[in-house]
């Protein structure tokens, strides 16, 4: 008996041996790949940068960058209640979202505090996909009690890319993709590829023109290899995290567990965030018709006042990055603490996201510092540095929007 | 569209006291049971020709004293046998063991030593309970923000812990979740005596006297008064439809509609505010103050919809533990059964056959698993001795709460029934020879039965658990234990509140205290 039994058990545990799983990409990223600078994401064997950190950032800014999503947590979400169980999951109004058309979102426990961001595409009248940094499935499957919808994870078996930058249209268009000039932004529409299709939308993370595309994983080579090859004329290049991870925050974009961190992993009762904490009031429409998971609590604390933490954009004297610099203000009393900056190359300007204790950052906004400790020859400098609040994004591009979209 | 002030959904006694309260101080109330006949599981009902019975709750040992009071019970008709009712602990063989006046003041049948043990622990349990008595007519504490008010309840109750002494106050707190058997085992030795009180302590819920915190089912039966005597105990004449005939009688004087047959389908939420019910038939009645006396669960994942209220909620809801572990059975009898060892004056009382703790515990087993114990325990009356109209001239009527009787019947209860009614009698049979033959007709309501017809879920009559993790702040939910909900204007006033089942009317009153606290 054990004999027949054990072996079986083994190979469907052999999973613990891969502590990293490989991306539909990875024989490409693989071939790129110079430096062997991996990180993990969510379980994923992903690249923090391929051959140079600061050129990859250029290619999304000059260029056309193409960065492998394929690790990003996705859910298919189909069914007759599919919308109204979405409207009810998410903060903002799923009725209004057309098909064919993508949003930007985020969702809240029954306290108001926020679970995750995400993007949500609109596919069918009934089909939605659901795309996050977080695992949700019991979360999702608890909050279908009394819908018909059928929730599945599909992070393995969707392929995804990024393909960013100013010439990232005239790529799509030199690899045949008919009709994507259409594509306004957050827009998508299905394309076809090798027999079957693959699903575009003018969206990004990078605050440029860009999109992203999504195929069944057996269909990511090829689709790799259509874009590299009509890319070649127009600077296509693969890049890693650290290169879009500035972008996003020249973007103004946030990060779950980097700038905020999410309800179900915050150990420490004060560091849960409701979406007016971190730069998500404005999906928050007091008209919505249904109720949304956690309204209740989001009401009351408007209505109360109790909202206790801001997140800002800031703009540091000088050129030194504030990387997780404390906020002070009147350079004494410790308001708050940034959690991404960078000398932004595009705005030309020492930039930084921090969340700050209200009243400082929402009506005291004069007289913040920032407590820079810059690294130097084994020395820490201190620099307190004079910090401005200002308006995010950072950096606002009109090729991002315009359409059609612009060739370069 | 009718509108009302108020509209009470379910016509059980808890539902009635609320509907009667909020009339009185000058709401206009309706008051909406979907069965043809208002009480819900206190009912008396006819099942056999000429035969009437207290349909599920069958003694009243619990009916709240503010309920009697602000109610005026008394004169609509409530009228309670204010004379000994004894409780009879049936011996395997020889002599029963009988309690007299409330709850064992004197004991017959016990060695002078066993009363005079009885007696010390007695009034150390009446100590204790009356410590927690004091919770039953008020809201659980809120301790993310208490008000004067509740801080100044809570001083009390421990200025009563206080008050105890030291040694008392120090025993309180060891015995609180203790299991009833390690307490018996401190104090007693008949062992008709320690079955009888194992019994009481895990009568209506999922627990062997074994199982830790047992001993609260005891305080909770023991912090029940009748005629301001605690732990005393009646029948009402006319079955237990009598006190609710009576409850909706001052309901009626104060101007509340009660309307039978109404089901409600779904309760209206606009922009998270309760505006009125639809009922099945498609009528809609209006109200900005809906209080639901059914189910919990029924009232959010059924009536109001998930759509309505937040994913946590809906996973606390869906966690309660509510399934039913008691069967009831009713039998017509063509003779006065004769239970061996029991005096004559005694039958009217409440039988138990519970010949020890140790055999209640091993009754309790099987249903761990989805079984019925061969042998099981059970409390009997004989209402017709002291109420000859329940019966045909000559001829009487029993009626026994069974334990165990598990919800999810392993075999399934199509299957079971008969197995399970063949063992209550065999069990009968052993304590009242005969009594077999005497048999017109029987009626066995297992717990699925429960749920069907008194639209209980899980045929649990205190719609949920009542257990230390389902009692005061954490009932029905953490978080929304104050008969208030996440729906603005609508309430809770059922079992599945605080402080819980059995006849008391407790839930129903908090329930009208706190919502006529809130808008007064």
């Amino acid at each position: 008996m054990n004999d027949m039994i054990l072996p079986a058990r083994r190979a469907a545990q052999d999973h613990f041996r891969t502590l990293r799983l490989a991306s539909p990409f990875q024989p490409r990223l693989e071939a790129l790949n110079r430096r062997e600078d991996w990180y993990g994401w969510a379980g994923y064997k992903a690249p923090q940068s391929l051959w140079d950190e600061e050129l990859e950032f250029f290619a999304i800014r000059s260029q056309a960058a193409v960065f492998d999503l394929s690790p990003m947590v996705k859910y298919r979400i189909e069914g007759r209640d599919a919308e109204a169980y979405l409207d009810r999951l998410t903060l903002r109004d799923v009725t209004k979202l057309g098909v064919g058309r993508v949003h930007y979102t985020a969702w809240c426990d029954d306290e108001g505090h926020v679970l995750d961001d995400g993007t949500l595409f609109r596919l069918g009248p009934d089909r939605f996909r659901l795309c996050c940094q977080e695992r949700h499935l019991p979360w999702l499957l608890d909050s279908a009690i009394g819908y018909d919808v059928d929730i599945e994870e599909e992070t393995e078996a969707v392929a995804g890319l990024a393909l960013q930058g100013p010439t990232s249209w005239a790529v799509l268009r030199d690899a045949g993709f008919a009709g994507s000039e259409r594509l306004k932004p957050f827009d998508l529409a299905d394309f076809a590829h090798e027999g079957g299709s693959v699903t575009i939308s003018r969206t990004g993370f990078t605050g440029d023109l860009g999109y992203e595309l999504f195929v069944p994983a057996d269909a990511a080579l090829s689709l790799w290899d259509r874009l590299f090859a009509a890319g070649r004329v127009h600077g296509i290049r693969a890049i890693g995290y650290a290169a879009l991870n500035r972008a996003r925050t020249e973007a103004g974009l946030i990060v779950a567990n980097a700038d905020f961190v999410t309800a179900e992993h915050a150990v420490r009762a004060d560091r849960v965030r409701q979406p007016d904490e971190i730069g998500l009031g404005f999906m928050i429409d007091a008209e919505k018709k249904g109720y949304y998971n956690g309204r209740r609590a989001i009401e009351a604390a408007r209505r109360n006042g109790t909202l206790r933490h801001i997140l800002v954009g800031l703009e540091i004297e000088g050129n030194v990055p504030a990387e997780h610099a404390i906020v002070y203000h009147r350079g004494k009393k410790e308001v708050g603490l940034v959690s991404a900056a960078i000398w932004s190359p595009t705005a030309k300007r020492n930039i930084a996201i921090a969340s700050l204790e209200r009243p400082y950052g929402d009506t005291v906004v004069d007289d913040l510092w920032v407590e820079i400790y810059a690294m130097r020859e084994l020395r820490y400098q201190k620099l307190m540095k004079r910090a401005k609040v200002v308006p995010r994004p950072f950096v606002k591009l009109a090729r991002r929007t315009a359409s059609p979209p612009g060739i370069f | 569209m009718t509108s009302y002030d108020a509209i009470v959904v379910g016509g059980g006694h808890n539902g009635l006291v609320a509907a009667t309260l909020l009339a009185k101080a000058g709401r206009k109330v309706i008051v909406l049971e979907a069965a043809d006949a208002i009480g819900g599981a206190a009912r008396t009902e006819a099942f056999a020709p000429g035969f009437r019975v207290s349909a599920l709750a069958h003694v009243l040992n619990r009916l709240h004293p503010d309920v009697v009071r602000d109610l005026d019970l008394a004169r609509h008709g409530l009228s309670l046998d204010a004379g000994d009712m004894p409780t009879v602990a049936l011996a395997e063989d020889g002599e029963a063991l009988v309690m007299h006046g409330a709850y064992g003041e004197r004991l017959a049948g016990a060695s002078a030593a066993e009363a005079e043990a009885w007696s010390g622990l007695r009034a150390q349990l009446f100590r204790y309970a009356g410590i927690l008595k004091p919770f039953l007519a008020r809201r659980p504490p809120d301790l993310a923000g208490l008000s004067m008010g509740e801080t100044a309840s809570l001083a009390k109750a421990g200025l009563a812990l206080r008050r105890l002494g030291r040694e008392d106050m120090r025993d309180f707190l060891r015995m609180l979740l203790m299991n009833v058997t390690d307490v018996l085992d401190e104090h007693l030795e008949d062992r008709r005596l320690r079955g009888l009180i194992a019994f009481d302590a895990v009568l209506g819920s999922h627990l062997g006297p074994r199982s830790p915190t047992s001993l609260l089912g005891l305080y909770y039966r023991l912090a029940g008064e009748i005629g301001g005597r605690p732990g005393a105990q009646a029948l009402p004449k006319g079955g237990m439809g009598a006190v609710t005939a009576a409850i909706a009688a001052a309901a009626t004087a104060a101007g509340v509609i009660i309307r039978t047959g109404a089901i409600v389908a779904r309760i209206g939420v606009d922009r998270g505010r309760a505006t009125g019910v639809t009922l099945a038939d498609g009528e809609e009645i209006g109200a900005a103050t809906v209080v639901s006396g059914i189910n919990p669960r029924t009232t959010f994942l059924e009536l109001v919809g998930t759509r309505a209220v937040d994913t946590g909620f809906v996973r606390k809801l869906g966690n309660i533990r509510m399934k039913g572990d008691a069967a009831k059975l009713h039998l017509a009898l063509d003779r006065l059964p004769a239970f061996r060892g029991v005096p004559a004056d005694a039958l009217k009382g409440r039988l138990v056959i519970a010949p020890s703790d140790e055999h209640v515990e091993r009754a309790f087993n099987p249903s761990k698993y989805g079984a019925f114990s061969p042998e099981p325990v059970m409390e009997i009356t004989i209402p017709s001795l002291s109420d000859p109209s329940l019966a045909p001239a000559g001829a009487h009527v029993l009626s026994a709460v069974v334990q165990y009787a598990p919800y999810q019947l392993k075999e399934g209860w199509e299957a079971g029934r008969p197995k399970l009614q063949a063992a209550i009698l065999a069990r009968l049979e052993a304590h009242a020879p005969g009594i077999g033959r005497s048999v017109l007709h029987s009626e066995l309501l297992t717990p699925a039965d429960i749920e069907r017809r008194y639209r209980m879920p899980g045929g649990h009559w205190h719609h949920g658990e009542l257990q230390a993790d389902q009692m005061l702040m954490s009932r029905p939910v953490a978080g929304w234990s104050g008969y208030d909900t996440p729906v603005d204007g609508l309430f809770l006033c059922g079992a599945g509140s605080h402080p819980g089942g059995g006849v008391s009317g407790a839930p129903g009153l908090n329930a009208a205290r706190t919502i006529l606290a809130r808008r007064g």
